[in-house]
């Protein structure tokens, strides 16, 4: 009996660290997803989207201009993000009045136009992607499993970027003016904030979040037009789980259900894609504001 | 009667001109007449998806270059061309309209095997000619083969038969799989380990994983901790080149594991960079490195395709449409265009010789037969030129490599 656990916990325990850095890709951008929907109401469907950008602008930086991958980690949000600026000033932003739907239907065309522009003009295969030097040597030995240096980065720089985000609205004055405006933009209007300019900052902040991503996707997922739908579906679930719009609650649940998916892909692997999507339902029927969402 | 003597005169104008001169004046004459002295080519495939570059443009270019070479003197060749998205309606709907009001004589390429069956069954209904090289399916020269088609470059029981089998005689014995859950991956496991197994090797185990899937590495751990030599990947597209890269980046080649890739062509390594795909081992039928003859051919076309450069499906666009109007040349344009049954079986009886696959033969099932090379891709230190990526490991003759002609269960074959 024993032995029989020790076994399972020798096969389960490498899948719990692969999920964790699959969870960190989760947590990520069902961040962005929860800020934006969160400050904004807008479910942004354009979030895969985004993400491919990232890794994109990373890529054209690489083999066009010669910026390694730590510029890229910095300026590739930033040029994503100013991108989401002008989405939101130009589109999105007509919509606020207007039912969720609107925004859904305005991101999800976006996104397929966007996809679209880069399949003609890249190709579908994918570009190559190396890691940087520095954390592109051979897998470190945990004791239990070999795990590249990259991948323990990836978690460690997600778990970083949910932390400062997490700080940013909680804590700072900044992000406190924010969740006023989402309670009550007129009443913060008339303090003398500048209501529309801090939420299509917003925006462009949660975009630059799924830039980030990107770009740390880049050197162990394919870099292709179509990586942001791939995981896109499964982020959207995710934030439903955790509750639309709680910072917390998706950082916490991106994390939790790529353990859970990591475990599933051992004992019945056919399942994978699918476990998530059982657990929202199940999440939906009992707690319909999700785990950590306020109804 | 002046009308027929001077298009006559015309054509005969246009014979002796050069093929591109020639081609503006046959053109002139009227309507009807022209078009009795039309060749349509029509090449479908996918222009804007996940086959844009193993198809796709740089297929066109190929059919372009086979017509440039072999246009019948006095013929106009047309080459156009379409995108089937992948759709099976889509790609049916086109056909149609091509044959039937368009006045297309041959589709060409055709990618994606439900797409390809489904256009099958138009070019048979309305007695054209169907030249398919792109797509992977075997059920066109088994159980829907027709006499209107011929299936040219490549299928899963000789992509299974040279991975499986070869591997095993380069030494690789020992197999666990990673297959997409879907007909396409269980079909391809399973044919390769029949061959795995035929040539005294063991499958040791598979794992299944959902279709467009992002992260491999938790099958990669479980291939890796079955020891086996070689770990047999039977998906495609972004699966495969997923799964190499994450591979690579847990280091499963080092300790001295094959990755055979069952499905994967050239563009797809050029994706990956060399870096990440050395060691990687594939069956193609082309590589335009072989030999003289197909280097030539690459030299031909380079200009026409820019930086993508031709793999088997685009050789076998090329070949095939090369071989359509040499039988053409040889029967005549009218006899060629009334009856596409005819234009195959012309095809069938003369032998075939280019410059991509070399002399070979195509049996009645529809089946073109040519030698089938296993490759490895080479390390970036190998590699002197650009798109120098592969090194044979085997050869598999064509005579062995595809599915003996008995077993498709095609009607056409008289036993």
């Amino acid at each position: 009996m024993l032995e029989d656990l020790l076994f399972q916990l020798q096969i389960g325990l490498p899948q719990v660290a692969l999920g964790l850095v699959n969870g960190a890709f989760y947590a990520l951008l069902s961040l962005g997803l929860a800020v934006i929907f969160g400050m904004l109401n807008v479910i942004n469907f354009a979030h895969g989207a985004q993400f491919m950008m990232g890794a994109f602008v990373a890529w054209m930086m690489l083999s066009w201009l010669g910026i390694g991958y730590w510029p890229a980690l910095i300026l590739a949000p930033l040029i994503v993000g100013a991108f989401g600026v002008l989405l939101e000033k130009t589109m999105i932003s007509r919509l606020y009045k207007l039912d969720h739907l609107y925004g859904l239907l305005l991101t999800f065309g976006l996104a397929l136009i966007i996809e679209g522009v880069f399949r003609n003009q890249f190709g579908s295969s994918g570009m190559p992607y190396a890691p940087p030097a520095a954390l592109g040597g051979p897998p470190v030995d945990l004791g239990f499993m070999f795990m590249p240096v990259y991948r323990l980065w990836v978690v460690v720089a997600a778990l970083v970027m949910s932390l400062v985000t997490w700080l940013v609205i909680e804590k700072t004055r900044l992000g406190a003016y924010l969740r006023a405006a989402t309670e009550n933009a007129a009443l913060v209007q008339a303090f003398g904030v500048n209501v529309p300019r801090m939420i299509t900052l917003t925006y462009g902040a949660g975009v630059a979040l799924a830039a980030f991503a990107g770009v740390l996707a880049a050197p162990i997922y394919s870099v292709n037009p179509q990586m942001g739908s791939n995981l896109i579906i499964v982020v959207f679930a995710v934030v439903v789980i955790g509750g639309m719009g709680s910072i917390l609650g998706s950082v916490l649940t991106g994390f939790g259900l790529g353990l859970v998916e990591g475990l599933t892909k051992v004992f019945y692997p056919e399942a994978s894609s699918t476990v998530i999507f059982v657990i929202m339902a199940i999440v939906l029927l009992a707690r319909p504001a999700g785990l950590f969402g306020r109804a | 009667m002046t009308q027929d003597r001077r298009s006559l005169l015309k054509t005969v104008a246009a014979a002796a001109m050069t093929p591109a001169l020639g081609a503006g004046l046959s053109a002139l004459p009227g309507r009807a007449r022209a078009q009795s002295n039309t060749i349509k080519i029509g090449v479908l495939n996918d222009q804007s998806g996940v086959y844009r570059e193993t198809s796709g443009p740089t297929s066109v270019a190929c059919v372009r270059q086979a017509v440039k070479e072999m246009a019948p003197p006095g013929t106009t060749v047309e080459v156009v061309v379409a995108d089937h998205q992948n759709k099976p309606d889509v790609g049916a709907t086109i056909a149609r309209q091509w044959l039937d009001q368009d006045g297309v004589d041959v589709i060409v390429d055709v990618p994606n095997s439900s797409v390809a069956l489904a256009v099958n069954t138009v070019v048979r209904e309305k007695n054209k000619v169907y030249l398919n090289s792109g797509a992977a399916t075997t059920e066109l020269t088994g159980g829907q083969c027709t006499p209107n088609t011929i299936h040219w470059t490549y299928d899963t029981y000789m992509l299974a038969r040279s991975t499986g089998g070869a591997m095993v005689k380069a030494g690789g014995d020992s197999w666990f799989f990673i297959t997409a859950d879907y007909t396409f991956g269980h079909s391809l496991e399973r044919d390769t380990s029949n061959f795995v197994k035929q040539a005294g090797g063991k499958v040791l185990g598979s794992v299944r994983h959902p279709l467009q899937s992002t992260d491999f590495s938790s099958y990669l751990l479980q291939a890796q901790s079955s020891r086996a030599k070689v770990i047999g990947l039977a998906n495609a597209g972004t699966d495969t080149i997923n799964c190499v890269k994450q591979a690579a980046e847990f280091g499963v080649t080092r300790r001295g594991t094959k990755l055979a890739v069952l499905l994967m062509f050239i563009g797809d390594v050029h994706a990956l960079g060399l870096k990440t795909a050395q060691g990687l081992v594939c069956t193609e039928s082309f590589y335009w490195d072989l030999n003289d003859r197909t280097r030539s051919f690459l030299s031909r076309v380079k200009g026409a395709v820019g930086d993508n450069y031709p793999n088997m499906d685009h050789a076998g666009c090329y070949a095939s449409v090369l071989h359509y109007l040499k039988a053409v040349k040889d029967m005549g344009v009218g006899a060629a265009k009334a009856s596409g049954k005819d234009a195959v079986a012309r095809m069938k009886a003369m032998p075939t010789d280019d410059d991509c696959f070399g002399a070979g033969k195509i049996r009645e099932d529809g089946r073109k037969l040519c030698p089938v090379y296993l490759f490895e891709v080479k390390s970036p230190e190998e590699s002197k030129a650009p798109w120098d990526y592969y090194k044979v490991l085997q050869t598999t003759p064509a005579d062995e490599a595809f599915r003996p002609l008995g077993e498709g269960g095609c009607s056409l074959v008289r036993t």
